[in-house]
């Protein structure tokens, strides 16, 4: 039986990660591929880098960031954050990335997605949707970290998407990222209803509930979470026994490392 | 142990070679080539042919290098050397690919590739994360010491359907049986990435370098 997923993600801004576990067993807690290895040592399912760096020229740090990491943890990794070209996404997948998260450069050209999909394959394509709840049962993309709307529907977005082979939905509310509060169940729901491809639920978590609800109620095939970890509230080991006592189907016992 | 991974420009190989090249030190040392020249499919002791996206696309990738198929019947089925084949690398060994029109596969082990048609609607399409191994103990050294519930990565739309049974060496439910390893004489495969599988794959890649079929 396939077993549902726990996806941590780190943001990095050039080569550091921002917000950061502060376990004491890290030798330099800044350090992505120092908590990628302790991730994976946890048994998480996969691993997602969100790269928030700003500025051009520093760019280039992530390869160094997903190359070290692919060298330690042999273990799916999703690198997201100003993939934009066909480039792009060869650089990532050449330094060890196994898929990409394509988000801003689809809503300005959905062709894109179309190209990358053929080229690289769908497997390797996760199209990141923002949206933002604009009325009753009403949901909006929105780019640029949540500030700049489109006016495009978020459920006809995913469907779109997963047509031009897309291989998975990274999708997450604007509204309740960084909330603590939940994930936006009813979106999570309709989007994950509206299409064949896997869904993965982000922003909101603040309790392992959050999780077992992302799931159950939101349908969502895996379950994305940042500050619950990377604060070291829940360890990822802890969390997948959760969710397997309410019942999810997990992957429980069986961790990475060497 | 001299282990050969095939680039014919079909994804992500960076990872599988790092994992290779772990379970090769692992083992004692040896090299791991990434290449595309099919005269050093000469010097393998090992060949691994790995492979993302469709069936179609693959083959003709494969076939696009002048020499290559050559190479690796000559290598492989007359000369017996190990070979794993890895997600559509393992399936190209089919005789057809229903993928996008029908394909000729490599042919080796009789059976087709078909899309997977989970008996469940629900159950999401690709066939993409986790899932439980279904094996007899001791069926074949690349399961050895792993256990039948073990878990591996999955990223699929398609499956191999084997014209003879005894070929499938493992399987995992997805609202059916769905081909996890296959297996005729020197000849294995996996559905799932070993190279993404953390410790169960690295175990399933030693286990493949120290198969003496």
């Amino acid at each position: 039986m396939l077993k549902n997923r726990i996806i941590p993600c780190l943001d990095v801004d050039k080569g550091r990660v921002v917000k950061g576990v502060n376990f004491v067993d890290l030798i330099d807690a800044g350090d992505p591929v120092e908590q990628a290895r302790l991730y994976d040592a946890e048994g998480a399912d996969e691993l997602c880098f969100l790269d928030i760096t700003a500025s051009h020229e520093d760019r280039e740090t992530i390869f160094d960031v997903v190359a070290r990491t692919a060298e330690e943890c042999f273990m799916p990794l999703t690198v997201g954050g100003g993939v934009r070209t066909v480039d792009d996404i060869r650089k990532l997948l050449l330094a060890g990335a196994d898929k990409v998260a394509i988000n801003t450069a689809a809503v300005n050209n959905p062709e894109f997605v179309r190209e990358a999909a053929l080229k690289f394959g769908s497997q390797c394509i996760v199209v990141a949707i923002d949206a933002k709840r604009t009325g009753p049962g009403k949901f909006e993309v929105f780019t640029h970290g949540g500030r700049r709307e489109t006016g495009i529907d978020a459920i006809d977005w995913a469907k779109r998407m997963a047509e031009y082979g897309a291989g998975e939905i990274l999708l997450t509310s604007m509204d309740r990222d960084g909330t603590k509060q939940g994930f936006d169940i009813e979106l999570t729901k309709a989007v994950a209803d509206a299409v064949t491809i896997p869904v993965i639920a982000s922003g909101g978590v603040g309790t392992l509930d959050h999780l077992v609800d992302g799931v159950k109620s939101g349908h969502a095939s895996a379950v994305l979470a940042a500050s619950i970890f990377h604060f070291g509230t829940y360890r990822i080991s802890e969390a997948k026994e959760y969710m397997a006592k309410a019942g999810i189907p997990m992957r429980i016992g069986e961790r990475g490392g060497k | 142990m001299d282990v050969v991974i095939i680039d014919y420009e079909s994804g992500n190989l960076r990872s599988a070679a790092k994992a290779f090249e772990h379970a090769v030190d692992e083992l004692g040392g040896g090299s791991v080539l990434v290449t595309s020249d099919p005269a050093r499919l000469a010097d393998a002791s090992h060949i691994v042919l790995p492979g993302v996206g469709a069936f179609a696309d693959c083959k003709a990738g494969l076939a696009g290098i002048s020499g290559m198929i050559d190479a690796l019947n000559e290598q492989v089925i007359a000369r017996g050397k190990p070979f794993l084949g890895i997600c559509v690398g393992m399936q190209l060994m089919a005789s057809w690919g229903r993928e996008h029109g029908d394909t000729e596969g490599l042919g080796w082990i009789p059976g087709e590739v078909v899309a997977i048609t989970p008996n469940d609607p629900s159950l999401k399409i690709p066939h993409m994360g986790w899932n439980a191994l279904e094996f007899e103990p001791g069926i074949h050294p690349l399961l050895d010491s792993i256990d039948p519930g073990s878990h591996a990565y999955f990223v699929h739309s398609y499956g191999f359907r084997a014209d003879d049974a005894a070929h499938v060496l493992a399987r995992v439910d997805y609202g059916g049986p769905v081909t996890a390893v296959i297996g005729r004489n020197n000849l294995v495969g996996t559905q799932f990435h070993p190279e993404k599988s953390q410790r169960v794959g690295l175990h399933v890649i030693a286990n493949f370098l120290k198969w003496r079929p």
